[in-house]
């Protein structure tokens, strides 16, 4: 169990950015789902509650979305039903339960870089940048790769494209973590491929991508392409899986999520 | 410190440790339908509505509930007695330890979800475990709750 001796809510981020530095034990709050688990002694809770980050909002060329809002949120949300063909809520529908996604966050799903995670894989096979409070707004592949640093994950910026994406898990039981997962998506000719829980953090498998941006592609050709990603990109072994069987299912899941988008009209 | 907040309608002003998880507050007053069966915010029993939303009690901090409106099974004394009818009706509920999270959960569902298929109310209810039954009698009565086939 987590002990927190002391706990505020302040009301602009400047304050809350202030506090988090004061001392090396200051944290940041999300849901907690994840922090409760630990046993982590927290000097000063850093709750974002009165920040009013629980949104997602549409804008002229991105969507928006606060740190602070749930799983799922994102899961019911009519915009993220309709663009990039649902992909968002398709990542998240099977972590844990529905009250678990009424109350862990974004922000903290994110800012974690688990490399279990479902969503950053999702997310990583679209245009999205991150916007942290100290280091400012980059793309998510620069953010996963930055070491790590104090910070607060403010919102997500998700470019407004006809993209169309497809999300695939593999579970050996409904609501573990994932052995692997592949994000798979399509803007005219420019594809990406994004493969997580390998079990490492989730990377794009850049030569594959590369490759699949032809006029036609040939099942052999698709075969050929989800085998080079599964060569380009490293797999780890953990009690879930081996890097061998990683490797086999991500190319059978890239296969599968290049069949899938391909018939979908991007442009 | 202190909270302020709704149970079943009732406003009340609660003193809270910082690292007090909600369930634990609730338990302390009282409430003994919240259980708590994981400590991996896996099994769904501590499952309680904020402002009418389902939520593991086990995975919020008290603090994070103060200004909300919660819900418990207490409070829902006729909803809750209509579905356990059902329920123990079709043989579905063994040790009853499970009862109040998933009542809790159900109830929720039939708020948000319209008409829900079979398979939309297996991906709404997954997390709410049971270790006593195979979960068919539990989808049964919830059919014949919510009236589809
Ligand atoms: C039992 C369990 C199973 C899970 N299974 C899956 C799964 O299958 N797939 C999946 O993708 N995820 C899974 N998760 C992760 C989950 O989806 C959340 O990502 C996780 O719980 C963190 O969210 P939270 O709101 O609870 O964060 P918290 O526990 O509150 O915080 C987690 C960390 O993030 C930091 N933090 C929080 N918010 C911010 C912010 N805005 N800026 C900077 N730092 C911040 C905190 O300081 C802390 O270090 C699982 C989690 C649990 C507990
Ligand atoms: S006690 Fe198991 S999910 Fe809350
Ligand atoms: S009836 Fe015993 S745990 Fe569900």
């Amino acid at each position: 169990m987590f002990t927190i001796i002391d706990l505020v809510q302040p009301n602009n981020l400047d304050e809350a950015y202030q506090i988090l530095s004061d001392k090396r034990n200051n944290t940041i709050l999300g849901g907690c789902a994840f922090l409760k688990m630990g046993k982590k002694r927290i000097n000063t809770g850093v709750d974002l509650t009165n920040l009013k980050l629980s949104y997602i909002q549409e804008r002229d060329n991105f969507i928006e979305i606060g740190a602070m809002t749930s799983l799922r949120e994102l899961e019911t949300h009519p915009l993220l039903k309709e663009y990039y063909n649902g992909v968002l809520p398709q990542s998240v529908r099977d972590i844990i339960g529905v009250q678990f996604r009424n109350g862990v966050t974004v922000g903290a799903s994110v800012y974690s870089k688990y490399g279990f995670s479902d969503l950053i894989t999702a997310l990583l096979c679209l245009d999205t940048e991150v916007e942290l409070f100290k280091a400012g707004r980059m793309p998510l592949a620069d953010f996963l790769t930055m070491p790590k640093a104090k910070d607060i994950l403010v919102r997500l910026w998700i470019k407004k494209t006809l993209r169309q994406a497809i999300y695939l898990s593999f579970r050996s039981s409904a609501s573990d973590y994932s052995v692997l997962n592949v994000a798979v998506s399509k803007l005219d000719n420019h594809w990406t491929i994004a493969v997580g829980a390998r079990p490492s953090k989730a990377a794009i498998a850049v030569s594959a991508s590369a490759m699949l941006s032809q006029e036609v592609l040939t099942l052999e050709e698709i075969e050929e392409i989800a085998q080079k990603a599964s060569e380009e990109l490293s797999f780890g072994t953990n009690q879930r899986g081996t890097a061998t069987y990683r490797k086999a299912l991500c190319k059978a899941l890239v296969k599968r999520g290049i069949m899938e988008v391909l018939p979908c009209k991007s442009n | 410190m202190q909270i302020e907040l709704t149970i079943n309608e009732k406003a009340v002003k609660w003193e809270v440790a910082f690292d007090e998880l909600l369930a634990d507050t609730l338990r302390s007053h009282g409430f003994l339908s919240i259980k708590t069966a994981c400590d991996t915010s896996c099994c769904g029993l501590c499952t309680v509505w904020i402002d009418g939303k389902s939520r593991l009690s086990c995975s919020i901090l008290s603090l994070q509930a103060h200004g909300k409106k919660i819900t418990t099974i207490e409070g829902l004394p006729k909803e809750a007695e209509e579905f356990a009818q059902i329920l123990s009706a079709e043989g579905a509920e063994q040790c009853g330890f499970c009862s109040p999270g998933f009542i809790m959960s159900v109830l929720a569902m039939k708020n948000e979800l319209v008409n829900p298929s079979e398979e939309e109310i297996i991906h709404y209810l997954t997390g709410n475990l049971c270790r006593c039954t195979g979960y068919m009698g539990q989808l049964r009565a919830i059919k014949t709750f919510l009236g589809v086939a």
